[in-house]
């Protein structure tokens, strides 16, 4: 599996950093080593086995469906880099 | 000024309850040493709430009332645990000016034990790194030389690495470090101290920035075995707010001290005499194993076959989490924005600028191998081989009650050394990475050193919860060592 320019630009979007021209080419060639590296796994047999997705079985405990609060709107904001009457201000949006 | 200098926390502590020095004057020494520092440990000090703190044992001391496991004991705080009212950033630019509205669970268990916190101490960008080169803030340098070029500044390890050299350095007396393949017990080798990840579940990840949620794992970076357990102990909690917090119940660490290593059997996997292996390294190992055979444990050979896909296998989970958990740094609600009349500009434009290479690469294989049409082929396939890396475990631990290994394939490097090719950094994880994946307690002491004077560490890894068995490993290594 080898990524190209259309590959790199898809998960540059995907993962929404944008990239240049020359971290482009520097990136193709960084991830097609790690990815020729991890292709290792490949020699693995894995037919039989079912994917590990936790280490934790102990099971999972509800918690009290209950309110509280630790905090206030005004902290949240606090570290917002825009927020006006108590929202998130973001680049106007128009569909 | 008293020299504080070479103090565990158990000696510091009986000294400040018979009053022959004081919180303040213990916490004032550090601040001072921290203040003439050049090492790049910390990135926020908190020296006017550590005198606070420190004042505050005081009291509680002079009143002999309500005294804590860790009254006046000044400690560093990986900047990786949110802190309520303290600029927390992860060593990245994308949290530079984040200010905590909650204190996370192990810190607050910390300050609720009497901790004297000095500072959030400088690490690699959101964990990401192995030599602590990686940081926004700047890497740090490991107090640390080496006897043949003296003059060159050596890594520190990482991401934990402004805490292993604070403490090295004498810049406080243990700090709280966070391990995700390596984190805590690497830059714990690389510097000459102990480092304990305790298993999966014993410390809450509340309040810590996620890295790999299902890797993540905080514990303490300290001089003494001992130092360790007690950190751990203060560490340690159930939480309601993490839903993979252990319920099993916290055993007293301090016992450890009981534990008699005879008749124990130590494992010893082939597959971790690696390629690249340094021949140190491999007599420090083969002295260890004597010595604990001296002390009549009995050794037994163990295979772990699947160790070679370890570090592959890490290398498409923690991305492919990472990738999910920095999500949520969009420049809307708290951090640093690149300002754009465009929203979807506005994102990739703050990501591009508030995050550094690694972080990118990172992120950008996290992506990659969780897109449509590459699941199966990566994602499952490492989360397969995962279970094939903790069953080996599973069956080793039939055999034998911890297994010994080197901590790393090699000591401290020179800054700048191993940043041309992402792979080569990564090496540095091959032996602490696997006990990662399964989730297991595993420390780190240092067992001896090479001929250039450079700490070199042995880790035990011990079956899921039984902390008390590595410590008490880890407690001989200590002693026999001869420094």
């Amino acid at each position: 599996m080898s990524i190209d320019n259309k590959t790199v630009k898809k998960v540059s979007k995907l993962a929404k950093i944008r990239i240049n021209e020359q971290e482009e080419s520097k990136l193709i060639e960084e991830l097609n080593n790690i990815l020729g590296w991890v292709d290792e796994l490949k020699k693995v047999d894995t037919e039989k086995i079912e994917p590990m997705l936790s280490v934790f079985n102990e099971s999972m405990v509800m918690r009290k469906d209950e309110v509280f609060s630790e905090t206030s709107d005004e902290l949240v904001l606090k570290n917002a880099p825009e927020s006006k009457s108590g929202f998130f201000v973001v680049p106007k949006v128009v569909e | 000024m008293i020299d504080f200098k070479n103090l565990d926390i158990s000696t510091t502590k009986e000294c400040l309850l018979k009053k022959e020095f004081s919180s303040l004057e213990l916490t004032k020494f550090f601040i001072d040493r921290i203040e003439k520092s050049d090492l790049n440990c910390f990135i926020t000090n908190t020296f006017e709430n550590a005198i606070e703190m420190a004042k505050e044992s005081d009291k509680k001391i002079s009143r002999n009332r309500e005294i804590r496991d860790l009254e006046g004991i000044p400690i560093g705080m990986k900047d990786l645990f949110c802190t309520k009212g303290v600029r927390t950033t992860a060593g990245s630019k994308i949290l530079e000016n984040f200010i905590p509205f909650y204190e996370s669970t192990v810190s607050n268990n910390l300050i609720n034990d009497g901790a004297v916190i000095l500072g959030k101490t400088n690490m690699d960008e959101f964990a990401m790194g192995s030599a602590n080169t990686t940081s926004f803030f700047g890497n740090v340098i490991n107090p640390l030389k080496s006897s043949e070029e003296d003059t060159k500044d050596l890594v520190p390890g990482g991401s934990s690495g402004g805490s292993a050299s604070s403490v090295a350095a004498n810049l406080c007396m243990a700090a709280t470090g966070s391990d995700t393949g390596g984190s805590i017990r690497q830059p714990a080798s690389f510097c000459g101290l102990v480092g304990l990840k305790p298993s999966y579940g014993r410390c809450s990840r509340f309040g810590m920035i996620a890295f790999a949620s299902s890797l993540d794992q905080a514990g303490p970076i300290t001089k003494t075995v001992k130092d360790a357990a007690l950190m751990l102990q203060s560490m340690s909690s159930y939480d309601e707010k993490d839903s993979t917090s252990s319920r099993k119940p916290i055993p007293q660490y301090l016992d450890f001290l009981n534990f008699d290593i005879k008749g124990k059997k130590i494992g010893l996997p082939t597959e971790y005499k690696v390629e690249g292996l340094n021949s140190d390294i491999v007599k420090v190992w083969d002295d260890t194993i004597n010595l604990f055979k001296k002390n009549g444990a009995e050794i037994v050979n163990i295979s772990l076959p699947h160790t070679s896909f370890a570090l592959p296998t890490y290398y498409i989970i923690a991305p492919a989490e990472a990738s999910a958990n920095l999500a949520r740094y969009d420049g809307v609600k708290y951090g640093f924005r690149e300002n754009s009349d465009d929203l979807e500009d506005m994102y990739e434009l703050t990501r591009a600028k508030g995050f550094g290479d690694e972080v990118k690469r990172r992120l950008m294989i996290g992506t990659y191998v969780l897109s449509a049409g590459y699941y199966d082929a990566y994602y499952l396939k490492a989360l397969k081989v995962r279970q094939l890396i903790s069953d080996d475990f599973k069956s080793a631990f039939e055999k034998c009650d911890v297994i010994l290994t080197p901590t790393t394939p090699n000591v401290a490097f020179p800054i700048g050394e191993k940043q041309k090719d992402p792979i080569e950094m990564y090496l540095n994880d091959v032996l602490t990475v696997p006990a990662s994946l399964a989730g297991l307690p595993a420390i780190s002491v240092t067992a001896g050193k090479n001929s250039m004077n450079l700490p070199i560490g042995m880790q035990v890894i011990g079956k899921p919860f039984d902390e008390i068995s590595i410590l008490a490993a880890g407690k001989l290594i200590e002693e026999y060592r001869g420094f």
